[in-house]
């Protein structure tokens, strides 16, 4: 998805841009100054990032939105070092919903996704922050009548060294801000920084430890009242009668709302709604879609996978390639998940006949408003959105479903009204990482793969959520890090068959097009190695002639985790390579089986080169917290369908991994000068194979289908 | 009405003696710090003190907790213990998108006060309750760890 060509690419404006309508809803560092008077007093807003008031506050604003990645410290972090100012008092704030000003590069939108937030905007940032940069130093030079080129900065400060003098920012924004950026400003050579690749403490997390942190489940505008809804439990069903006399009498309840999809009842408090709503007597016209089950999706995209796919890339011959050596071929199967963030789905809402104001925690900010200003019939600028930081994105929150959902609701109440899916509504009604089948082919000769087919055949999420992206039948996303994999094989073919599940909506999850792609690649590899009676780590390292990167971190990951040094019975361990979101990273996964098939995760190791680093504790968590994501995934994640409807519910049959499963993770950091990479999701994607690789090295049995099946683990099953 | 005994404060409110304790804390008294995550004791962000013992308030009701006190992540920085893991969880940066915290640190905090130094085992089992699906159980091991190293 890193190669989003025909999106438009917007240009980051510069000079004389209003920020006036910026939202003030972001958080404060506490050290930052308590006194600040604005307001009449001049601001210097170099470009849509920075402001500087005239007591000397710095304010970055956050094209990006922090859902847990730790992106408003990396881009606080960025804006600050070109910009030299003083980390400890720069003060972050959202965006306000605005493509022209904040649109994310890669897309021309804005997104927060696909790991892309540092790598999309770390160039256009700089160049930003140096700018301003430049104009505040021409300030002091014209304020000094010196050079420019004899001043330097620091900590908001301007320096003229062989004078002795000083200026602070705040004393300069008024005659910077008649001045002009320089087209190309200078940035500084990486070994000047003096903030990126500091383990720079997150500027988000100190109102999360004590209750104060603010999710958009947590506005409470006045007068808010409280809504839980239900949609027809079969996708595309719809209401049929509604008896609500029950629900009505009871304490708390305010009202119902019948849409034509969906039964809403308004309360005092989320209990009242709660049990206003299962008082509800609905019935449902389910529609077509009420006899489809898994058996049906999957006899659906298996014969999908039997047929020819759009070629997303080719080299040399792979019909030759193959016919020659020994021939392998295994296929791959991977299953609806739901996305379950913590904080489920909410919105909260005021329509009145003139304005509609939203507060929600949204991953497409402008979308956001988008939609609200489609479902009330007002203009776009009738509609406010406040995003709020959130509780757990993962892709749910690239949609807005939910958003349309809650303002149809809102428009039939008097007053704001905060909906709030319950667990069970938000895990039945997402959009779901689809399910793919991948068949791969590939021939071996003297150790070498010298052909190699891949098929993927899945739903394409990219032509409903960025239709000028779907080009010549291919789903960009879905073929990502297949396409492009790591190794070095001259005869090579990659097809792609879209494939769209009856009644089931799809959409991105952490990991996307990858998640697919590097279990099925990784496990194959794994399969070859065996075949030709070689070490899975040697056999990598022999086709990765021509990506070093990955490469050094295998070599990394092997050394760390001991590879080759003897283990328990019953007990192996797996590797996976992946180049993907621009990172390379290699993980060694160690896990034990028991007789019944019960996997114990023991360690995991990965080493990552990500380029340039700009906080390297974030890099490390995120991994940490990715591989947990993958693992859960590969471990239990299973949506089935019966009836047309999702047969899990919550927690207790949609199982997460929990701390008394944890391995130990070790993640082992390359230095690097390259361009950052993405590092988000990579740790969810490359999980699935490494441990399938390990259960493999501790029980013989090979598992080419999500999530582990115990029962084949055990021998119970064939595999 | 019912009267509650939050953080050390006297607390009346006109609900019903059904109502869980959470949804009076949140969208009654405004308390938004704990949170709900699924409404059947399987996730344990809705964790607050009874009495100083992990409960989760999703499926307690307060016609139930009588003279008990209530203990939240709005308050819990009160007590040494609960300090102690606030600022472990800095330390260790546990945190990323935090949603499951005030429940993870209700849970750490009721444990220390039973258990100043905690096994693995013991981490385990006190804290199995409480999903993160950010994936921060490592360096919730490790800040439980250090808070207890910090008595």
């Amino acid at each position: 998805m890193t190669k989003v060509e025909a999106v438009t690419r917007r240009t980051f404006l510069e000079a004389g841009l209003s920020l006036g309508g910026a939202l003030l809803v972001g958080f404060h560092m506490p050290s930052a100054d308590a006194a600040v008077a604005t307001g009449e007093k001049a601001v210097f807003a170099p470009n849509a990032f920075i402001r500087i008031d005239a007591t000397g506050k710095i304010t970055l604003i956050m094209p990006q939105v922090e859902m847990g990645q730790g992106i408003y410290t990396a881009i606080a972090m960025i804006l600050a070092e070109e910009l030299d100012a003083a980390f400890d008092q720069v003060v972050v704030e959202a965006a306000p919903p605005n493509d022209k000003l904040y649109a994310n590069p890669t897309f021309g939108l804005q997104v927060t996704g696909n790991s892309n937030s540092v790598r999309a905007f770390w160039m256009p940032l700089r160049k930003a922050a140096a700018g301003a940069r430049a104009k505040l130093v021409q300030a002091a030079a014209q304020i000094w009548k010196v050079d420019a080129a004899g001043i330097r900065t620091d900590s908001s400060t301007a320096f003229h060294d062989t004078s002795g003098r000083r200026l602070s920012y705040a004393a300069l924004i008024e005659r910077a801000n008649g001045l002009t950026a320089p087209q190309n400003p200078t940035l500084k050579d990486p070994k000047d920084f003096k903030l990126i690749g500091k383990p720079l403490k997150r500027l988000d997390t100190p109102d999360k430890v004590n209750g104060k942190v603010v999710y958009s489940i947590d506005v409470m505008p006045p007068g808010v009242k409280f809504a839980t809804l239900a949609a027809c439990p079969v996708f595309g069903g719809k209401v049929g009668t509604v008896d609500d006399s029950k629900a009505k009498a009871l304490p708390g309840v305010r009202q119902v709302v019948v849409l034509d999809d969906l039964v809403a009842v308004v309360g005092d408090h989320m209990w009242a709604a709660k049990q206003g709503l299962a008082a509800l007597n609905v019935t449902w016209n389910e529609g077509a879609n009420a006899s489809i089950s898994s058996a049906d999706v999957w006899k659906q995209v298996r014969a999908a996978s039997q047929q020819e796919g759009a070629v997303a890339k080719t080299q040399g011959d792979a019909a030759k390639g193959l016919s020659q050596g020994e021939l392998h071929e295994a296929v791959y199967e991977m299953p609806f998940l739901a996305h379950a963030t913590m904080e489920p789905l909410n919105c909260t809402v005021h329509v009145t006949p003139t304005s509609c104001e939203v507060w929600v925690g949204i991953q497409v900010l402008s979308r956001a408003q988008a939609a609200a200003a489609k479902v009330t019939g007002l203009s776009l600028d009738k509609v406010t959105v406040h995003n709020q930081l959130i509780g757990g994105g993962f892709g749910r929150r690239l949609e807005t479903d939910f958003i349309e959902k809650a303002v149809l609701i809102a428009k039939q109440v008097d007053g704001p009204v905060k909906v709030v899916y319950t667990r069970e509504e938000d895990i039945q009604h997402d959009v779901y990482r689809p399910v793919y089948v991948d068949r791969i082919s590939a021939s071996l000769s003297n150790g070498r793969i010298v052909g190699w087919k891949h098929r993927i055949a899945g739903s394409a999420v990219i032509a409903r959520w960025l239709p000028p992206a779907f080009q010549k039948g291919i789903d960009i996303d879905a073929i990502d890090s297949a396409a492009d994999m790591p190794y070095d094989i001259p005869n090579l073919r990659v097809e792609y068959v879209r494939d769209e599940p009856p009644a089931v909506p799809t959409g991105f999850w952490r990991g996307v097009g990858p998640n697919n792609n590097v279990f099925a690649i990784e496990t194959f590899i794994d399969e070859l190695a065996k075949k030709s009676n070689k070490d899975p780590v040697a056999f990598r390292r022999d086709h990765l002639g021509k990506a070093p990167r990955l490469k050094a971190a295998l070599d990394l990951a092997a050394e760390k985790a001991g590879w080759g040094t003897p283990l328990p019975a019953r007990t192996g361990r797996g590797v996976g390579v992946q180049v993907a979101f621009g990172s390379f990273i290699a993980a060694v996964t160690q896990a034990q089986v028991d007789e019944n098939g019960a996997v114990r995760l023991q360690r995991i190791v990965m080493a990552v080169d990500t380029g340039i680093v700009v906080n390297p504790d974030t890099v490390i968590a995120q991994l940490q917290g990715g591989m947990v994501f993958g693992l859960t995934a590969a471990l239990y994640g299973d949506i089935s369908i019966k009836k047309g409807r999702v047969q899990q519910s919550n927690f207790h049959d949609y199982r997460m991994l929990r701390i008394n499963e944890m391995p130990q993770i070790e993640v082992h950091v390359i230095k690097s000068g390259e361009a950052p990479g993405g590092i988000g999701e990579a740790g969810t994607t490359a999980a699935p194979a490494a441990l399938g690789n390990a259960l493999f090295a501790a029980t013989g049995i090979r598992l080419r289908r999500l999530p582990i099946d115990r029962d084949v683990l055990s021998g119970k099953k064939p595999a | 009405m019912i009267t509650l005994k939050i953080n050390g404060e006297s607390k009346t409110v006109d609900a019903p003696p059904d109502v869980p304790l959470l949804w009076v804390l949140r969208d009654l008294l405004g308390m938004t710090g704990t949170k709900f995550g699924c409404g059947i004791a399987q996730c344990g962000a809705c964790t607050v003190h009874l009495d100083g013992v992990a409960v989760r308030s999703c499926v307690l009701s307060i016609g139930n907790i009588g003279q008990r006190s209530i203990t939240t992540i709005e308050g819990v920085g009160n007590s040494a213990t609960g300090s102690r893991v606030q600022k472990a969880w800095l330390d260790i940066e546990v945190i990323q998108c935090g949603y499951c915290q005030s429940g993870q640190i209700m849970s750490a905090s009721a444990l220390l006060s039973a258990t100043p130094h905690p096994s693995d085992a013991d981490i385990d089992a006190a804290m199995a309750g409480n999903i993160c699906r950010c994936g921060t159980y490592v360096r919730i091991r490790e800040a439980i760890k250090k808070a207890a190293q910090a008595v």
